[in-house]
């Protein structure tokens, strides 16, 4: 399992860190494969056909209770071979203060996730400009449509082969400023 | 079932009880009709007066802001933080220029720091009057908006003085401030904090109390704490239900825990309970602007970060290091470290939050906004079904729904 701890973390982080890391591994084993501490963030990843049961867990487990969705969006790694696509919830409890991120990868030809729409009433527009950025398919999602942009755009513009400007146009090439 | 409307205990039938045989009608509300404030659309299926099912559209004037993030070096977003929710740019611009001292590990010194929470509540206020003035609008009460809104121009005219602009300020720099507050953007303050306290208490006499708007806004559009919560609310509309979150005290950032303030929370949250949130928050933002004035730290207005904030001018031609990182910071040559984080802020409406992740490139991989307007104008619709379209218009106003946040 991948581990890593940032240098500026604070103590209650990484006891915090703890405490959520012990009560997964127990109940999920295997299915976290991945647990780290960006700044001051405890962050996780969790296989995808467990995301749903992770969240939920987190949410309701009286020792957890991350009853707050702060926001989720995705993430396009071109080439990271098999684990294209990945998702990413953070999650809040507001009576400890605890926040902790919420990782799951997958790979482009299969972009099916259970949706959190039944967790989160708030998850429904979330998932929906996810879908219209990403093209995640939420299933079980009541109304998956394109959110910001047009329903006859047949693309997801915040993939990463879609470049910003003109792809002919090639002034703007990172080697003219030194890279 | 108990309605939304302004008279309490009046009932309305709510979509599931009115009979399919009905002619309903529709009614479009927007894009651009001016009780909206803002080019979103709502497609409302109406019986008679009364709001069935509503249909919210949005995106009129997405620009697909997270996808320009990541063509920019860093300090070239600043501009783009502007545009989220305009009435108060520099909370957003704060917030972005906090995210990014986050990920490359920079303290700014106590004096930038009070200065930015100056900044930053003075916007609140600028805000909160737009939002609780257009609620006086929306009743019919035009005066309290005319005599208050003068004041938002005032602030305006601080901030003219701070960065030369007014609305899309793109104030401060990562690292701090550009410059000290000059003598006229000082005397514009103390007269702002003289003068507003009067302007304040004669709108609150004006409209708080009044039988009209009182009528018009208790019970309407009401949401419960545990669904403010469910539909991740946050601001003074998920204050107004009574939750007590406010990330300024949750998770201080720019020395707010050095501050005394309290957060305000309503009961019912309502129209009427988010419109003295608001009030409230006013009067709080000026207790948080005297202490900061009254306290305000000597020192530096800027970290000493040369490769991340531009040299002064006169260095740059003057002197070889300063022409060098000048050069780097403009072309986005400068290394950042690879990395993840978050950073939130309170902004006027809530929760504005960064999530960035760099790659160690000029540009950022990844940034999402948690932009707190797009988060909760999903839960519009449940909160005007069944009740009178004059109250819908009066519970989108009082949320103080702005469209650059809403579709960034």
């Amino acid at each position: 399992m991948h581990h890593e701890i940032h240098p500026s973390a604070s103590p209650q982080i990484i006891e915090l860190h703890n405490h959520v890391k012990d009560a997964l591994i127990s109940s999920f084993g295997d299915d976290i494969t991945g647990s780290q501490i960006d700044y001051d963030f405890p962050v996780f990843v969790v296989a995808k056909n467990r995301i749903h049961d992770v969240l939920e867990f987190l949410k309701n487990n009286s020792d957890q209770s991350f009853q707050f969705l702060t926001t989720m969006c995705g993430v396009h790694y071109p080439e990271q071979v098999g684990q294209e696509f990945a998702l990413v919830y953070q999650l809040h409890n507001m009576e400890k203060n605890w926040r902790v991120r919420i990782k799951t990868f997958m790979a482009d030809k299969d972009l099916n996730v259970p949706t959190a729409t039944d967790i989160w009433l708030g998850a429904n527009w979330m998932e929906r400009e996810t879908f219209d950025f990403y093209g995640f398919r939420f299933q079980g999602h009541p109304d998956l449509r394109r959110i910001l942009n047009m329903d006859e755009m047949n693309y997801h513009p915040l993939r990463k082969e879609y470049a910003l400007e003109d792809a002919g146009r090639d002034d703007k090439q990172d080697k003219y400023f030194g890279r | 079932m108990k309605g939304t409307s302004g008279n309490i205990g009046q009932t309305f039938a709510t979509a599931s009880q009115v009979t399919e045989q009905k002619d309903y009608s529709i009614l479009n509300l927007g894009p651009t009709h001016p009780a909206t404030h803002g080019i979103f659309q709502n497609i409302l299926t109406m019986d008679g007066e009364i709001i069935v099912k509503a249909e919210p559209t949005i995106g009129y004037i997405h620009r697909a802001f997270e996808k320009l993030a990541e063509h920019r070096p860093y300090n070239q977003i600043t501009p783009i933080t502007d545009r989220l929710n305009y009435c108060s740019s520099p909370i957003n611009n704060m917030g972005w220029h906090m995210t990014v001292e986050k990920l490359i590990g920079c303290e700014i010194p106590k004096r930038a720091q009070y200065m930015r929470v100056i900044i930053m509540e003075l916007s609140r206020i600028a805000d909160h009057i737009v939002c609780d003035t257009v609620i006086a609008v929306d009743t019919g009460a035009m005066t309290g908006f005319l005599y208050l809104f003068q004041w938002r121009e005032k602030i305006y005219e601080i901030f003219e003085e701070m960065c030369g602009a007014r609305l899309t300020t793109n104030i401060g720099r990562i690292g701090g401030m550009e410059r000290e507050f000059n003598e006229k953007a000082w005397s514009r303050i103390h007269a702002f904090m003289k003068e507003f306290p009067k302007a304040l208490t004669e709108f609150d006499k004006l409209v708080t109390r009044n039988r009209i708007f009182m009528d018009r806004t208790i019970n309407c559009g009401a949401i419960s704490a545990e669904k403010a919560l469910a539909y991740s609310f946050t601001g003074p509309n998920l204050r107004a239900a009574g939750v007590d979150y406010d990330v300024r005290v949750m998770t201080p950032y720019s020395s707010y825990e050095e501050f005394d303030f309290i957060i305000p929370v309503g009961t019912n949250g309502d129209t009427y309970d988010r419109y003295m949130v608001r009030m409230e928050e006013m009067w709080q933002s000026m207790r948080i602007i005297e202490q900061a004035i009254k306290n305000m730290p000597d020192g530096a207005f800027h970290a000493d970060v040369p490769e991340f904030y531009l040299p002064a001018k006169e260095d740059v031609y003057s002197k070889m290091e300063a022409l060098i990182y000048q050069f780097k910071i403009v072309m986005g040559e400068t290394d950042v470290p690879k990395g993840e984080v978050y950073h939130a802020v309170e902004g006027g409406n809530g929760e504005l939050g960064f999530y960035l992740i760099s790659d160690g490139g000029r540009t950022p991989y990844r940034l999402h906004m948690r932009r707190p307007c797009f988060i909760y104008y999903q839960a519009y619709p449940s909160m005007i079904e069944g009740g009178m379209l004059s109250d819908a218009i009066l519970t989108m106003s009082s949320m103080n729904v702005i469209a650059g946040e809403l579709d960034a």
